[in-house]
Formats: structure tokens, sequence, C-alpha cells
């Protein structure tokens, strides 16, 4: 980054980029928004590897033959494409780079509750991203990211252990990321901001922050059963030793299915931020948005049997579980509904952020539309485990959290980094990757009611087609996330300078400069008013240029 | 045969129609509701989109009669749905009585199938067309899954356990057999053809061209390993041995000597011989061998067959 262009005139405070420039001021900060910072650069890293191997194998599956790759290889690159994408980048996405940077600001804080814990959490992230490169580059692992027994732990002659000991790691610094949110938010909001005056990106990140800390530990134990049975042969999976094979999975589930709302609830909370400020309109619902991201984070918990209609599992044990999942989409289908009518008699504009919520709710319908397929039993037994499935969790974890993601992204950029992105390129970027996605990922629904299994290499003549089509659409996916790091880029050089508040949104974010301080505010704010007052005028403030607006703040 | 642009793929099984059923329901509720919410989303964003000048939103009321009966509404869906995949799959999970038992075993990476004559077949599944086909399935190293999609049948199969999975062809014809839980390096390559042939075809089909069986069936394998193994030794069918008598236990309760009751199916009868002392039957010393490491799988599944014909002979 170019010293010069951060530096901010002489009578405002330095902002938290420009305050000190040393690789050690980065390397050893504790300052929330830097820490950020790190976890952007990194997870961008994490989720360029990660795209370049599904470049690689979705190449390879224009054709029915193995005619680019060896067996072996494809599935080591479906599997580093699963391990990367959901272990380092979308399980820590929202939360580590926008929930890191947000939390404090939002809440009127100058830090999270425990700030070496926070930069602990980066470093331990680290090592878990390295130990997991470290499979990769030693020859990779082939197990699939779900690493089922008795598969991973007996028969695969990959590096397993080395693989499971990264996702093990990466979990703790997840908790830790959630511990310090959680206390954050319990004890440092600031005056006057109650419970439900908070925006619902907090309680968003809140809700995650609980299904991390009850889930993790879960996932982390079960890492450590695949390491005692490879290492010592303990028999816990393995039946040849009484162990029991479909344990692994009931374990597996128990968090991978609540970690699926690690994934989306984050992003479903920076939508009702987006929806409501190009909206110009406090949130439809509030309280039932808020109240519903709990409620979904305690419903995930009891549904991780329906990943498992065809294991063995008994048929009652089926029947409650396609019960429960039929209920996770009632709350989640009226928060869509609470967004389309904040639209209504609203003032809704289309900037780039926007147009992200937007596909965000056509994407995550559709992804959330497809998951009553596979709840309900009959047709489950016919798609688990073929394309469609893969159609549907891309459709809710890249449709629904990864627009979350580049929605949230676009709309602090400017907070950030203190720049504004050129509006034109991303508008096209956004439309590019949304008809990319699409294009990517609709016939794989159509592949998989026809009986295209999933992990497979090579496979029958008939499904060609479509698999020209899904690759055809991934080079034009490509191509937006491409563009957009490029513009990206280029903005944090060249972008025209951001206002303190270029959306004129609301929200303590808004009023402190663009980047902030270090210390966030000068002066401790005091709220006196909810969440998203888009009747009531800006409050919006320079630090020390302009002193806080008689009746609004007291 | 297969074209991949029609909605529904072949239909070739009694399931196969109710559950595309389902199927065509639920793509009509999908495609109304992300009518509704993109037609909504459009027609708000550009109704309600901002003019310059233009007045300032109202807060939104606080009423929730809207959320309420939006959440009625899609309830009673949602339990029509439940209701009706439910229906359909406890039918899908009760074989009929009458069913014809293959035997298969999956293994890295192919699927080695058993007629009830004893035929033998790698990768294809030859079957009659109209009669109801139960298989027996185990794994002999990892989980594997067994998928036909023209039945739109589908169930794991485990090492150390066996799953069962039954379907009717309707109509003679080829169809596609797939393994879809990743088992390693040739997944994709695990998988083969289901032959629906007319049942004067399979029949002809079993005898091979010698028109003579020629195989020993799964039962005699079991009997001829029963006597060889000697099992019947302590297993005899007259009273007074030291094994309980076996005619007869198949799908019956059984008493052990720790005072529960387990049903003896095909897990317990494989258990019961890969490690008797897990479960003893009360009134019998813990003195059976344990023939973990002496039967294989195909072996295990051929005893099972025979101690299962004997409990048919008692009734
Ligand atoms: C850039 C565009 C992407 C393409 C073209 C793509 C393509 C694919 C394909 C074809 C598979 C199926 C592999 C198989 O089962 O044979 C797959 C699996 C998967 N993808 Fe992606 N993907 C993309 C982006 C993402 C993103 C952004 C994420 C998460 C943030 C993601 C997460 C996953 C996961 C978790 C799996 C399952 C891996 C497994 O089966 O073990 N993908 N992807
Ligand atoms: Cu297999």
């Amino acid at each position: 980054m170019s010293h010069a262009a951060l530096a901010t005139a002489d009578d405002t405070p330095k902002s938290y980029l420009s305050n000190r420039f040393s690789i050690q001021s980065w390397l050893f900060t504790v300052d929330h928004k830097r820490i950020a910072i790190l976890y952007l650069i990194s997870l961008t890293v994490f989720f360029l590897l990660g795209g370049a191997a599904a470049a690689i194998f979705r190449l390879d599956l224009m054709t029915p033959q193995a005619d680019l790759l060896q067996s072996e290889t494809y599935n080591k690159l479906f599997t580093m494409h699963g391990i990367v994408m959901i272990f380092f980048f979308l399980v820590p996405s929202i939360p580590a780079v926008l929930g890191n940077f947000l939390v404090p600001i939002m809440i009127g804080a100058k830090d999270v509750a425990f700030p070496k814990l926070n930069l602990l959490s980066w470093y331990v992230f680290m090592a878990g991203g390295l130990l997991a490169l470290g499979a990769i580059v030693r020859g990779g692992v082939d197990t699939g990211w779900t690493f089922y027994t008795p598969y991973s732990s007996m028969y695969a002659n990959s590096h397993v252990i080395l693989a499971v000991a990264g996702a093990f790691i990466a979990g703790f610094s997840s908790i830790m990321t959630a511990l310090n949110f959680i206390v954050t938010i319990h004890k440092m909001r600031a005056p006057g901001l109650t419970w439900f005056r908070l925006p619902l990106f907090i309680w968003a990140m809140y809700a995650t922050s609980l299904v991390v800390i009850l889930g993790t530990p879960v996932v982390a134990i079960t890492l450590v059963m695949i390491f005692i049975e490879r290492f010592f042969g303990f028999g816990l999976f393995d039946p040849a030793l009484g162990g029991d094979p479909v344990l692994f999975q009931h374990l597996f589930w128990f968090y991978s299915h609540p970690a699926v709302y690690i994934m989306i609830l984050p992003s479903m909370g920076v939508v009702s931020e987006l929806v409501s400020c190009f909206s110009r309109r406090r949130l439809y619902g509030y309280t039932f948005v808020a109240f519903s991201s709990l409620a979904i984070a305690v419903i995930g918990f009891f549904v991780w049997g329906h990943h498992m209609f065809v294991s063995s599992q008994s048929v009652y044990a089926g029947l409650i579980f396609s019960f429960l999942t039929f209920f996770v989409a009632i709350p989640t289908a009226i928060k869509i509904l609470n967004w389309i009518m904040t639209m209504y008699k609203g003032s809704v504009s289309f900037e780039t952020p926007m147009l992200y919520a937007y596909g965000f709710l056509g994407l995550f319908t559709i992804g959330g539309l497809t998951g009553l397929f596979l709840s309900t039993l009959a047709t489950d037994i016919h798609l688990h485990d073929t394309y469609f499935v893969v159609a549907h969790f891309h459709y809710v974890m890249v449709g629904g959290g990864v627009m979350g993601f580049l929605g949230g992204l676009h709309f602090w950029w400017p907070k950030i980094t203190g720049r504004m992105y050129p509006e034109g390129w991303a508008k096209f970027a956004a439309i590019v990757i949304f008809v990319g996605f699409n294009l990517t990922f609709f016939p794989q629904f159509q592949l998989g009611y026809h009986g295209m299994p999933r992990r497979y290499h090579t496979y029958a003549e008939e499904f060609q087609i479509l698999h020209v089509m899904s690759t055809a659409g991934a080079s034009v996916l490509g191509a937006g996330y491409l563009i957009m790091a490029g513009y990206m880029i280029w903005s944090l050089f060249k972008g025209k300078r951001a206002p303190a508040n270029p959306w004129d949104a609301r929200g303590l974010e808004w009023e402190t400069s663009s980047p902030p301080p270090t210390e966030n505010f000068l002066t401790t704010p005091v709220v006196t008013q909810e969440a998203y007052a888009y009747d009531k005028p800006s409050v919006t403030w320079v630090p020390t240029a302009h002193p806080i607006p008689e009746g609004h703040r007291v | 045969m297969n074209n991949v642009f029609r909605l529904l793929p072949e239909q070739a099984s009694t399931l196969a129609p109710q559950v595309d059923a389902i199927y065509i329901f639920l793509v009509a509720i999908s495609v109304f509701f992300t009518l509704l919410a993109a037609g909504l989303v459009l027609v708000f964003g550009v109704r309600f989109r901002r003019r310059a000048g233009g007045v300032t939103p109202e807060r939104p009321h606080e009423d929730s009669r809207l959320e309420l009966a939006a959440g009625g509404l899609l309830l009673v869906i949602l339990l029509v749905l439940f209701g009706w995949g439910a229906k359909v799959y406890f039918a899908a999970a009760r074989p009929p009585a009458d069913a014809m038992e293959i035997l298969v075993t999956g293994k890295q990476w192919m699927w080695k199938l058993q007629h009830p004559n004893g035929k033998r077949e790698i990768n294809t599944l030859h079957i009659p067309a109209g009669k109801p086909i139960q298989l027996t399935m185990t794994s002999e190293d990892v989980i594997h899954s067994f998928y036909i999609p023209a039945f739109r049948v589908k169930q794991d199969v485990l090492p150390g356990r066996y799953t069962r999975l039954w379907f009717q062809a309707t109509k003679p014809g080829k169809y596609r057999l797939f393994c879809t839980e990743y088992c390693g390096t040739e997944h994709s390559m695990m998988g083969g053809w289901v032959y629906v042939l007319t049942p004067a075809d399979y029949e002809k089909w079993l005898v091979g061209q010698t028109g003579v069986a020629m195989t020993e069936t799964p039962v005699q394998a079991g009997e001829r390993l029963f006597v060889q193994l000697g099992c019947q030794t302590c297993h005899n069918p007259n009273s007074g041995a030291l094994g309980p008598n076996l005619v007869g236990v198949f799908g019956h309760t059984v008493r052990l000597a720790d005072g529960t009751e387990v049903i003896a199916d095909e897990d317990y009868l494989r258990e019961s011989i890969l490690n008797p002392q897990a479960k003893i039957v009360a009134g019998y010393a813990p003195v059976m061998p344990v023939f973990k490491g002496i039967v294989t799988e195909d072996q295990l599944m051929q005893l099972v067959a025979y101690i299962k014909s004997l409990a048919g002979a008692s009734n």
C-alpha cells in the first residue's frame, strides 16, 4: 500500500492505517481493524487456491474421460477445494474480516474485549492453514473435506493427519474469535446501546458465535478420533475392530450442519444492513429477524441426521430429522419476506452492495427451496450424494455466504480502506458474477436429478453437455472474481477518497472517519435512538471537525 | 435414452413415479416462490426506486400479522411435503415378504452380486421385471452406496453390517448402476449396468448357455460351510446339543443370558458367528469359537442365507 496515499490531513487524527507502517506494527498489532486486514489478506490467498483447484478439476470435467488429470489427482483437487473453501475461507470469512473490523465500531467500543487473544486467533488460524497447505504440498489428501471413516481412518494413504490437524487447529481460532465477540457484545456496548438498538449484523455475529462455541469442540473431538484411529489403530470406526463406521458421520454432521449456519447467518446479518441502508428504511420486522437468528442457531443443532437418510440410520430417526429440518425453513423463509418487505414503500437505490444483496436474495432463495428436496425423505433417497447436492450447497454457501461477504466488503470498503472503488466496474463485476454463478451451478441440479453422482472423475457420456455448460459458467464466474480483485487493488492506490459516510447510512461505524482512527472514536459515543433511524436526519460527524450535533447525542 | 434436457430421467421401477410426483410438486412450489420473490424484488425495486427530492420513507410498523400468515401457509406446505415424503419413504424401506433376495458385496472398486441359484456376476445385475427384488448388502472395506437412478433407489453399503434395498423393475431395459459414496481412487469407475429382463429371459439367463444351473446356491454353499466348519457338531438340529437349535431362529426373538432380548436378524447372526461371546443365548455356555478371520464376507452371507432358509423350514 502506498504510504503517501493513505496519509490523512493534518487536523484529523491519524487513521489506523497510517499511524505506523513497519511490518512489526502489523504482525504484532492488537488493533482489531489491522487484524481484520491480516485476515482479509490470508483469506484472499486461500480463496484463490481453492478457486484454482476448482478451475482445474472443472476443466477436467468437460469430457467424460479422464483426459486431463489422473483419478488420484482429481480426488486430491476436490478435497483441497472443499477443505480450503470451507475451513479456511467461508467459515472465517465474514466473522474474521468484517466482524473483526466492525463489531467494536458498531457498538461504540475501542477494541474487542481481548485484543491479544484476537491476534493469537490469527496466528492460530495461519498455523492451521500452513499445516493444511503442508498436506497439499507433500502430496495431497484424497478423503473429501468430509473425511468419512473408515476410508479416512484406515484406507486413505494420503496426508490425512496433517489436513485433519490443520482443520482442528483452525477450529480453535474460530472459537477464540467467537468468545471475543460474545464478551465484547455483552460488556462493551456504548452507553444507550440497548440490545434492541443493536444493528442486526451484531445480532447475527452473536448468534454465529454461539454456534461456533457449542459446535466446534465436537468436530475437534471427532478429528482427534481420526488421528487416534490412524495412529494407534484404536478401532473407533473400524468394524473389524468392533468400531462403528457411521459414528463418525453423526459426530461430523453434528458440527458441520450447524457450520452451515456459521457460514450463512453472518451473511444474513450483512444483507440486513444492506437492504435497510439502500431502502433508506428500518428493517421490516427487526425483532423477528433478530430472534430468528437465534432460533436458527438453536434448531440447527438438531437436524444433522438429514445428511444420513441412506446411511443405514433407522427409518424413525430419518423421520424425526426430516421433520425438524422442515422447521428450520420457516424462520429462514420469513427473513426473506422481511428483506423484501423492507423495500416496499422504501426509497430503493442500486449501488453495488445492493446488487449483491439482490443476488443474495435470488440465489439464497433457490438454495433454500432446493433444500426442501433434500429434507423430503423420498426425494432425498434419489438425490443424496449427487450433483443436486453440489448445486444446492453452492447456492447456499456461495450464492448466500459469498454474495453476502462480497456485498459487505463493498459496503464497508470505503470505511476499511478510506477509498471508493469504481462504481461502474463494480456493478459490471457483480452482474458477471451473478450470471456466471447461475450458469455454473444451475445445470448441476439437472445433472443430479438425472443421476450424476458427486465426486466422480469420469462419468457417463449423456451427462457431458451439462458439464460443459457448468465449466463455461465457471469461467465466467472466475472472470467476475478476477475483475473484482483488479479494481479493488486499483482502488487502494487510485480510488477516490471516501467520506466518513458515503452511503448516508445509519450506524456508529459511519460516524467516525474513513478509515477510523486507531481508537475508533475520539470520544465515547452515546446512543439515543434505535438502529436504522433512516427517518431521522443523519448525525454524521467527523471527529474534531464537527462536534456532535445537539439533540442527537447526550 | 437418457435425454438430460427432459425434466425427468427414465422411470423404470414402481417407486420412480411416486418419487417423481413429489419432485414435480417440489419443482412447482420452487418455481412459484422463486418467481414470487424475484417478482416482488423487481417490482418494489422499480416502483420504489429512489428519486431526486423524494420523500423519506416511513419506518415500517412492527406488525407481525404478515409474518404469521406467511409462516402458517408455509407450515401447511411443509407438513404436506413431510407426510408425503415419509409415506413413500416408508414404502421404499419395507421390502415385501415375497421379494427375491440377491446378495451384494461392495469392494474397492467393484460390486459382486450373487443370485438365489448361486449365479454370480460383477458390476452387472440381471433381474426379472415385475418381481420385487431385495438386495442384502455389505462391504469388504469402506462405505459404498448402491444407486440405480432409473429406479430412484439408493442405500449405503457398510463394512461390518448388512443393509437392505428393494425395488421392483417395471420394464425390460438397460439402466446405470453407480456407487455414490466416495470410496477412494477409482470411485467413479465403481458401477455398471442393471439389465432388466422379462421373467422368461431371466430364467434363461440364470441357467446360461448350457441349460443347467451349474453353481451351488448360496443356501447350498452355506449348508456345505456349516458342515465344513463344524458348526453342526454343536448346533445339532436334534435336541441336547451344546449350542442353540438354529431351526426357526431367524426373525424371532432370542433371550440372552443377561436377560435382554434381541431379534435374530442378519446382523445378529453375523455377529454371533464372528464374535459369539458378544451376545450369549440364555441357557448356553459361552463355548463357541470365534470365526472372525476364518470366514470371508461372501461365506458369511452364505451361512446367514442357510440359517435363514432353516427358518423357512420351520414355518
Ligand atoms: C469458483 C467457482 C467454483 C466452482 C467452479 C466450484 C466447483 C465445484 C465442483 C464441481 C464441486 C464438486 C466436486 C465433486 O464432488 O466432484 C465442488 C465441490 C465443493 N465446493 Fe465448489 N466450486 C466453486 C466455488 C466454491 C466456493 C466459493 C466454495 C465455498 C466457499 C465451494 C465449496 C465447495 C465444497 C465444500 C465442495 C465439496 C467438496 C467435496 O465434495 O468434498 N466451492 N465445487
Ligand atoms: Cu464405492
